[in-house]
């Protein structure tokens, strides 16, 4: 009970068929506040349907999502959850590709959503000296009147990241961050996430088991749509069920 | 104050360019009309001036189509039925003009009502005798189509294909309701004979001069208004809509509110153009609601290139240019070109006349290494630009 009051994120028993499929089978994971989450598991274990509950995309057939201790996510849609501070990268990098680099950070930079806001919106100082930080962060700066439709794979997964920053969630959700990396660059994502999770609440999912070493965080397994094995990466990558269905192939 | 800086945003010099080039025909051709000897060279007698003046109201309504298309990816295959429904409102107005000159000299009712038999105005003819209440529906009438049909459309998040259909589903059902004659406006042979126009006469060639100038204005406001609207942070919203909707819920916006938005606004343009396009063409009848009409505006704003703002302009002229000469040369072949030119531009220029134009530009431009370049040397000066701005 405690645990859904005082936690950032509390799924209990959350189930979603698709057609009959259960993608998702009487999950139940809790988020600490300021918590980073790596979350693995084999191919369609779900990770990314997880992903679309908490965001308002899939809503579940049974079980509670509660955000921050109060807010019950099934009964909000995409807008409003990504307002009380949910911010998503996707699997596959989604970005506006037909914009600048800089146009995509200046679309999720937090503020307000409104029409009349948007069409009368002038970027303040502040936004400015906000887009030039995040730019550098994520080592975009020199790309900046770039076409993001051009970047490269592992530069739109970054700037993804940037927008992610940019709209300044409570929580936010990674979905395979490294995906198409090179060596260098996952490391580099990696020390990035470490230093956004200093001030944010974080899931990743990610096959890499380097790089989840290397975020040095708790990890849950999913597998068939609910929790394999939970705990520290020596004591999951040991679990004999996580071995057999997942880490052993 | 926020207003001006909106309005100037838009204001890019290609932008500037193109209004005061429409403001100086908008002076020019009735000029040259008016005080010109016919035996001049640069005479532009009565019959191109109408013409030329129904040619500016369709550059409107592709302007506006390209607003919704062009920027914000809702194919609307129904943008004629906001165009008629203007058009109706000046026709109504119009009718009411006439007074007791009409062929039953009826003081209240027009001719068709007398013929039909009807004893007195329906509810709905009521205030078109006066021009701000016809005015007022000019706007009213298309813009709260669009946002009742646009409020179901976008809220149930239909888009693509079904959401062109159904666009071409509402026309078609104007269509039909505007051919029984029980509804109202004229039947099949819509509102016609109009006489004066805010106490002119219609047929006066300085009237008609008017009119032209009046579309021509109306054109570059049209201008000035999409260019601000699409330069704003809106406009890159509504392209980040085009390009990945859902992608823009996760950063906590509501595609549906842009997009009903972009189509209010969009409508209206067209019902302003349809209001100009009556009184210069003298009829409005519900073949102005045909499917075919609203799919004719596609193609124009196809082959100017959508997504720019002078594209749907030129695609309207030139097109409806080359539809004169044609119809007037081959008349039975007019579809089979149209088609053929729509299957042409797909293929051979998809971003349009101006898309291609551009692009082949900035190739042509020595190729600087990096645009990155360019655009940091830029930025500096708009911020500078917009700084005395905000001391207004
Ligand atoms: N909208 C949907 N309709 C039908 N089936 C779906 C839908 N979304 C997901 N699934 C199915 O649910 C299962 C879980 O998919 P999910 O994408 O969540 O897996 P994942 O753990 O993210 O896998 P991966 O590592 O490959 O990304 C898969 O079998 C997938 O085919
Ligand atoms: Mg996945």
């Amino acid at each position: 009970m405690t645990d859904k009051t005082n936690s950032l994120l509390y799924l209990d028993g959350v189930s979603v068929s698709f057609d009959g499929f259960k993608a998702i089978n009487n999950l139940s994971l809790v988020l600490q506040q300021g918590e980073m989450r790596a979350i693995i598991g084999p191919n369609g274990a779900g990770k990314t349907t997880m992903m679309d509950i908490m965001t308002g995309k899939t809503r579940p057939d049974t079980g509670d999502v509660i955000f921050d201790g109060e807010i019950d996510l099934t009964s909000h849609d995409e807008a409003d959850i990504a307002t009380m501070g949910i911010g998503r990268k996707f699997q596959k990098p989604t970005v506006f590709e037909g914009h600048t680099v800089e146009d995509n950070i200046a679309l999720a930079l937090a503020g307000s959503r409104g029409i009349m806001a948007t069409l009368f919106h002038r970027r303040s100082e502040a936004g400015e000296g906000r887009i030039r930080q995040i730019l550098d962060t994520i080592r975009l700066s020199h790309l900046r009147g770039n076409t993001a439709g051009n970047l490269s794979h592992g530069q739109k997964q970054w700037l993804e990241i940037g927008m992610l920053l940019a709209q300044d969630p409570k929580l936010l959700l990674v979905d395979e961050p490294v995906a198409g990396m090179t060596d260098s660059e996952t490391e580099a994502t990696a020390s990035l996430l470490r230093d956004i999770a200093e001030d944010h609440s974080v899931i990743v999912v990610e096959h890499d088991m380097g790089f989840v070493r290397e975020l040095d965080v708790k990890v849950t397994c999913l597998h068939e749509g609910s929790v394999l094995s939970e705990g520290s990466l020596d004591h999951v990558s040991a679990d004999p069920k996580v071995i057999e269905v997942y880490l052993g192939r | 104050m926020i207003l001006t800086h909106f309005l100037k945003k838009g204001l890019t010099w290609p932008i500037t360019l193109t209004i005061l080039i429409i403001l100086a025909i908008a002076v020019a051709v009735p000029f040259s009309n008016l005080y010109l000897d016919p035996a001049h060279p640069l005479h532009v007698p009565n019959h191109l001036v109408g013409l030329f003046g129904k040619y500016l109201t369709y550059a409107l309504l592709a302007l506006a189509l390209d607003l919704v298309w062009g920027y914000c990816g809702i194919l609307s295959l129904g943008h004629g039925a906001f165009f008629a429904l203007g058009g109706y409102a000046m026709g109504m107005y119009l009718m009411r003009q006439i007074g007791s000159r009409g062929v039953y000299g009826d003081p209240v009712l027009p001719d068709f009502m007398v013929f039909l038999n009807w004893q007195e105005l329906p509810w709905f003819w009521y205030g078109f005798d006066q021009f701000w209440f016809a005015a007022l529906m000019i706007i009213l009438v298309p813009g709260g189509l669009a946002f009742i049909f646009g409020w179901f459309a976008f809220r149930s998040r239909v888009t693509g294909v079904y959401l062109s259909i159904i666009t071409q589903a509402m026309t078609y059902a104007l269509l039909l309701a505007f051919f029984r004659n029980d509804m109202g406006f004229g039947g099949n042979n819509g509102l016609t004979d109009f006489k004066d126009i805010l106490g002119y006469d219609i047929q006066a060639s300085t009237t008609r001069a008017g009119l032209f100038s009046a579309s021509a204005i109306a054109l570059a406001l049209g201008v000035l208004i999409t260019a601000a609207i699409t330069g704003s942070q809106f406009g890159k919203l509504m392209i980040a809509v085009r390009d990945a909707e859902s992608r823009t819920r996760f950063l906590g916006y509501r595609p549906e509110m842009v997009k009903l938005f972009a189509f209010v606004v969009s409508a209206i343009m067209a019902g302003i153009a349809g209001a100009l396009y009556v009184p210069q063409v003298g009829i409005i009848n519900p073949g102005e609601f045909a499917p075919a009409n609203s799919i004719e505006v596609v193609v124009w704003t196809a082959v100017g290139g959508r997504g720019t703002i002078i594209g749907p302009i030129i695609g309207a002229l030139v097109v409806n240019g080359g539809k004169s000469w044609f119809t007037g040369a081959f008349p039975e072949y007019w579809l089979f070109a149209l088609g053929g030119l729509f299957v042409l531009v797909t293929l051979l220029l998809p971003k349009g006349i101006v898309g291609t134009v551009r692009d082949g530009w900035a190739k042509l431009r020595p190729a600087k290494q990096a645009p990155i370049e360019s655009d940091t040397t830029q930025k500096p000066a708009d911020q500078a630009n917009s700084q005395p701005q905000a001391a207004e």
